[in-house]
């Protein structure tokens, strides 16, 4: 995974509550046996009718809205299913960070393993953050916060190791096979 | 000593290293359960670092949610007809071959729904921690253990390690006092927790239901309600176990026997909250209170007693997105809305009594002209029983088609879908836009509400096909 100190994007808004991952990438997208390639599938539904036509009124099929790495989406993104496929799909989509009010818990801890940042404001931030689609922001992950076009900041909150991985860009896979002596021992103590 | 919860003192007995302000604890995973769609990557994942499975005899595989139902596509007389599908079963093949793991694959006979032959292979048992890559991990916390979803590069640390890195949830007690009244199943109470504290209303917390009407659950009725404690977002559901836990598993394939079935259930009996013990937030529901529910929108905490009405929120844009999918306005009544598919089946309700209720209500009777009927046995184990008692006749007499066991239509992975525009009446777990094929309408309810709309060809009221 690549480290990640800051970042510095346009949002785009999906004004909706209780996004699940089934919308970010429908189950018959998940016949795959690898990560790449689910961006083109990502709100699939949303994206295209019946005959795959993109839908024009769509928020991500506006032209404004290419090269948005911040998705700023409604309370309780990313409910339902453990699927890791909805973070690589988001991933591989283009973007980079999710702003909400409240982040499902299996789809914030996926996020965090595949460097897609989830951040969580409070409601006064968000309710700014709807209403004004396109502004840009900034992401400081060392400082755990966030600058608002006007340069006030907000602060999120981020899980220590989590945080730790992603701006040194170094795997929890790591950190669990260097407690090895460990889990030999819990295994011999606990038959 | 100080009283701790049933989730403490599973917690505490996992922790191989206690958490830190700066790292998560190291919990230990007694049982991984995994499945064709949400371990591929994982398994590469140790391929490129050179990694083996530590305990493959602490991992059960099977293969489930994109696989056929059709008898001919599952023993291998015609192709799989989803060619993806077809890939990951092969690689599943593979990869347990490669790393040493048992799996249960396309043609054994206890071969099912992974939260299904967990507990009917005495696998999920009191007391452990269980994971899987799928998020109805949380079924077998109905036998005291904790047991949740998790991604899948988390499935890749398990099979490595054993070991996950968490940091320890916030609890949440739901007390269910009362008695359920008849018609009125496990499916409705855990549909009415979840319309009464949201679908984001448990994120955070693990969730331990008890109370007189949780007691009074058998096995198969607590597996449906923890089953579904994701969908109130809380990663993990649990019941204490109890005599009626203890009775399922007693001679189960992988469940203790002898003297170290004696030394378990001592054990076990200790598996339970300390009287004084607090939980971070508290909620009581009154069984007493309850009716047969059904969904009316696009996520399971939209729902109403099935004699109600769609809500009428006209303010919010929210809702009315979700009733223009679902082609349905504020104010309608429920009763009578007709329907085009009826589903029974899914880690939710496709246990024995699930189908045992089902058939109460078709028995002698037939379904609606228009309705196409599904009925997918939760496992091969289960299929054999309904079988062997006369259910699976019941079922293809009244003209529903009886299938080999898979998640099926719930997640429309292996071609069993629901038609854009159609009406489904499903006893599987979640209503979102799309779940059952793009552009279907799921209507979400027990085995009893299910039977009954496939009978009269419309969302009709179980108890009217009860009364004797």
């Amino acid at each position: 995974m690549q480290a990640i100190r800051t970042l510095v994007s346009r949002t785009v808004v999906l004004p909706y509550t209780n996004i699940d991952t089934d919308q970010i990438i429908p189950a018959r997208f998940l016949t795959t046996t690898t990560k790449e390639g689910l961006g083109r599938r990502a709100f699939t539904d949303w994206r295209y009718d019946a005959s795959g036509a993109p839908k024009p009124d769509f928020v991500l099929n506006r032209p404004e809205s290419a090269g948005c790495a911040i998705l700023v989406a409604g309370r309780n993104f990313g409910c339902g299913s453990s699927r890791e496929h909805a973070p690589w799909a988001l991933l591989d989509y283009g973007f980079r960070a999710v702003i909400s009010t409240e982040i499902a818990d299996i789809f914030r801890n996926n996020s965090l393993k595949n460097g897609l940042l989830p951040i969580v404001v409070d409601e006064r931030t968000h309710a700014w953050l709807l209403a004004h689609p396109g502004v840009s922001l900034q992401i400081d992950l060392q400082s755990s916060a966030l600058t608002l076009p006007d340069g006030s900041t907000v602060g999120f909150p981020i899980e220590a190791f989590s945080r730790h991985c992603l701006l040194n860009g170094v795997d929890e896979l790591g950190f669990l096979l260097q407690q090895a002596a460990a889990i030999t021992r819990y295994e011999q103590t606990h038959a | 000593m100080k009283p701790k919860t049933l989730f403490e003192k599973l917690w505490e007995q996992h922790e191989v290293v206690a958490e830190t302000a700066d790292t998560p604890a190291v919990l230990y995973i007694d049982l991984h359960l995994i499945h064709e769609v949400t371990s591929p990557q994982a398994f590469a994942q140790l391929r490129a670092g050179g990694l083996a499975v530590r305990r493959p005899d602490r991992t059960l595989a099977t293969m489930d949610h994109s696989t056929p139902t059709d008898p001919a596509e599952v023993f291998g007389r015609v192709p799989i007809k989803v060619e993806s599908a077809a890939q990951q079963v092969r690689e599943m093949e593979k990869n347990c071959r490669e790393f040493g793991v048992e799996v249960f694959g396309l043609g054994s006979e206890q071969r099912g729904i992974v939260h299904v032959i967990g507990p009917e292979l005495g696998a999920t048992q009191p007391g452990k921690t269980i994971v899987c890559g799928d998020s109805h991990t949380a079924t077998h916390g109905a036998f005291g253990a904790l047991a949740f979803g998790i991604g899948t590069t988390e499935v890749g640390h398990v099979l490595a390690t054993q070991c996950l890195l968490q940091r320890r949830p916030k609890t949440l007690a739901i007390e269910v006092s009362g008695t359920l009244r008849p018609a009125v199943t496990a499916k409705d109470l855990i549909l009415a927790i979840i319309g009464k504290i949201g679908v984001s209303g448990g994120t955070g917390h693990v969730i331990e239901y008890r109370g007189p009407a949780i007691e009074a659950l058998s096995m198969d009725e607590r597996m449906t309600v923890c089953n579904m404690s994701i969908e109130a977002g809380a990663r993990a559901g649990m019941i204490a176990p109890d005599e009626t836990t203890f009775a399922y598993l007693a001679g189960r394939r992988f469940a203790p026997s002898g003297a170290a079935w004696d030394r378990a259930v001592e054990r076990w009996r200790e598996l339970r909250t300390d009287a004084g013990a607090r939980y971070d937030r508290v909620v009581e529901v009154d069984a007493d209170q309850l009716e047969p529910m059904i969904t009316y929108g696009t996520h399971p905490g939209m729902v109403v007693p099935i004699t109600g009405a769609v809500p009428d929120h006209p303010a919010d844009a929210v809702h009315a997105k979700s009733l223009a999918y679902m082609g349905l306005h504020g104010g309608e009544p429920m009763l009578g809305k007709s329907v085009q598919v009826v589903f029974v089946g899914s880690c939710t309700n496709a246990r024995l009594s699930d189908l045992e209720q089902a058939a109460r209500v078709l028995r002698g009777r037939k379904i609606a002209s228009g309705v196409r009927m599904l009925v997918v046995p939760g496992s091969q184990q289960v299929k054999r029983e309904a079988e062997a008692r006369g259910l699976a006749q019941v079922f293809t007499d009244a003209g529903a088609e009886w299938r080999e066991s898979g998640c099926s239509m719930c997640i429309g992975m292996n071609g069993d879908t629901v038609a854009a525009g159609h009406y489904a009446v499903s006893t599987s777990n979640r209503n979102f836009e799309g779940r059952q094929g793009a552009g279907a309408r799921t209507l979400l309810a027990s085995p009893l509400t299910a039977a009954a709309a496939a009978v009269a060809g419309r969302i009709a009221d179980p108890r009217e096909f009860l009364r004797s």
